[in-house]
């Protein structure tokens, strides 16, 4: 059997070489950006294009600093408060959710559940207009709150951390805490969220990054004088489409950190979608 | 939450206190079971409430309206719907989405496949390795995709065209024609997906039990025909999710095309890739006193989606019986 089974699966040259090629294509882009990033202008408009980076990042860079139209660091700040609060905020009420929905008892549970699920599948677009119109009313147009405080829970958060909890958190171990005399708070900060911990981690990075990433709801919202790194991307790239070696100077800044991120924490990441693909 | 915990009574047995709280201890620990999980799903539901669930509802309301964002509005019943029938821009939309759609997802999904179908090999080695190289694009953001895909193909300098011209095809001028902006903007999406898709589509390729494979080899099926007849039939509920998913983004598409065309809404002089999203966007908060007619947009493609999803659907359980 365990011939036949490896037969079955094997590797040939060709299997690497068709990975390489894959590797390459999603690879190229990013190398590309860092080559023009540290290219001058003059090295960029020429034929062929540039292949090999070059050493005038600190200029361009430079020129993104000095750019008041982009407001670049402030955009990189935004994006950091944002991102982390939306992330916090996600992450603790996901879990509190989840919990609730997957150990506790109560009327309603199952059918506020599906109704859960059921968001999960409307497209965000349908509520642009009047949430736009909202964040007037509220004052809100061109603050930080227009782009953080809609986004406080997920329902795709609720649902995975429910899912998780379902199985990672023993019902003995509720009953022996409750018997103890602990509160349902208390259950949940002492027992539930440490046993939820290495979901609640895939989760925190998967809204850090799609908040970090997030764009068409903070163009709405936001102008170049408050912009996240986003939206300071776009009205850069708008401006100032001739000069490439300053746009992308900002735009692998702001890819780096993400890039950061992957790399340390990559595999959970992977790990979590793959293991969420098969459940749901 | 500190009245939970009151002072705590001098040493003695832990039964004790049990018995002490008695009545009120009771009668809070009986609230605690029935009503405190309310409390706990309850962030969720307002701010979803407020911020997700009541503007699609005025969504619906807003569309019946000659409706100004910031003045004054009239109900005019579905004359927003039956003016975007006849609407030449709305439908030129629809088919830009449509075609970019279709342009972009169905090599994407072919490839995903034929990439999982490879990391799928047992004997594979540096595993971790491939699977983090091909989802890496996934991570950056689509800002960021469009602004470095909108460099490689630019019409003078770009790589793209200067790949064609090796093998002596003529500068193509990418935004400035139909066809063109949409390989572009696919090619885009496609980069930031695919191996996404992939992953996801290897999950489910591996929770497919391998003794079906043993068995269909000693009937003596080689690699091509167990890929058709046991891979892809099994794999039927993961490749609707994944299709499913790719519906959902592929229609609502709004970034790439935006920025490809330098932040022109309506996506090239001529609108060649303005998608349904971008015109609603148009209509509904660049112009606000269209708003109503924006929310009828707003509704319209809500409606593609379903559609077009329904008939995804169809044709994947069609097609993998």
């Amino acid at each position: 059997m365990v011939a036949a089974s490896a037969r079955l699966w094997k590797t040939s040259p060709l299997t690497y070489i068709a990975l390489v090629i894959g590797v390459l294509a999603s690879i190229y882009p990013f190398y590309y950006m860092f080559v023009i990033a540290t290219r001058s202008l003059d090295a960029i408009n020429s034929v062929p294009p540039p292949i090999t980076p070059g050493d005038a990042f600190g200029a361009n860079f430079q020129r993104v600093l000095d750019n008041d139209a982009a407001n670049f660091v402030k955009g990189i700040v935004n994006s950091v408060i944002v991102s982390t609060v939306v992330t916090v905020a996600v992450v603790l009420t996901g879990t509190l959710a989840g919990f609730a929905f997957a150990k506790l008892r109560f009327r309603g549970r199952g059918a506020l559940l599906l109704l859960t699920i059921v968001t999960m599948m409307v497209p965000t677009q349908l509520g642009l207009i009047p949430l736009w119109g909202m964040m007037q009313e509220l004052n809100w147009y061109d603050t930080l709150y227009a782009v953080t405080v809609p986004f406080l829970v997920s329902a795709f958060g609720v649902f995975m951390m429910r899912q998780y909890a379902t199985q990672a958190v023993s019902d003995e171990l509720i009953e022996a805490a409750r018997v103890d005399g602990c509160s349902t708070l208390r259950i949940y900060w002492n027992v539930v969220l440490p046993a939820l911990r290495p979901a609640a981690a895939v989760l925190g990075l998967l809204t850090f990054m799609d908040t970090w990433n997030q764009f068409l709801w903070p163009y709405a919202v936001l102008t170049n004088d408050n912009p996240t790194l986003q939206v300071s991307l776009a009205f850069l790239s708008y401006a100032y489409y001739t000069d490439y070696a300053q746009v992308f100077a900002a735009t692998a800044v702001g890819t780096v950190p993400l890039l950061l991120v992957f790399v340390f924490f990559g595999r959970q990441i992977i790990g979590g979608i793959m293991e969420g693909a098969v459940k749901s | 939450m500190a009245l939970a915990t009151p002072a705590r009574p001098a040493p003695s047995p832990p039964a004790k206190p049990h018995r002490h709280r008695s009545t009120r201890g009771a009668k809070r620990a009986r609230w605690d079971m029935k009503y405190s999980p309310y409390l706990y799903i309850a962030p969720f539901f307002v701010v979803f409430g407020i911020f997700g669930f009541y503007p699609m509802l005025r969504t619906a309301w807003m569309s019946l309206h000659d409706w100004d964002l910031i003045g004054e509005h009239t109900f005019i019943g579905f004359d927003n719907y039956a003016a975007l029938l006849q609407d030449e821009y709305f439908w030129n939309s629809v088919v830009n989405t449509l075609g970019i759609f279709v342009v972009a997802t169905v090599p994407q999904l072919a490839l995903a496949l034929f990439l999982a179908n490879l990391l799928n090999r047992t004997q594979l080695r540096g595993k971790t390795l491939f699977r983090m190289a091909i989802f890496v694009p996934n991570i950056t953001s689509v800002a960021a995709v469009a602004i470095v895909f909108a460099m490689i193909f630019q019409r003078d300098f770009g790589v793209a065209n200067w790949l064609l011209s090796l093998v002596g095809v003529d500068p193509i001028d990418w935004d400035a024609q139909r066809w063109s902006s949409w390989i572009a903007i696919a090619f885009m999406v496609d980069w930031r997906w695919t191996g996404y898709n992939a992953l996801i589509l290897l999950a489910g390729m591996q929770a497919i039990p391998r003794d079906l494979y043993e068995a269909a080899a000693l009937d003596g099926a080689n690699q091509w025909r167990q890929f058709w007849r046991i891979t892809l039939p099994m794999l039927t509920p993961t490749f609707v999710f994944v299709v499913l998913l790719s519906t959902f983004g592929g229609l609502q598409l709004f970034t790439e095309p935006l920025v490809f065309g330098n932040g022109n809404m309506r996506g090239g002089t001529q609108r060649e890739f303005q998608t349904v999203a971008m015109y609603m966007y148009e209509k509904g908060i660049n112009s606000l006193n269209t708003a109503g007619y924006g929310a009828a947009i707003a509704w319209a493609l809500f409606v593609l989606i379903g559609i077009i999803a329904a008939i995804n659907l169809a044709v994947v359980r069609r097609t993998v019986k």
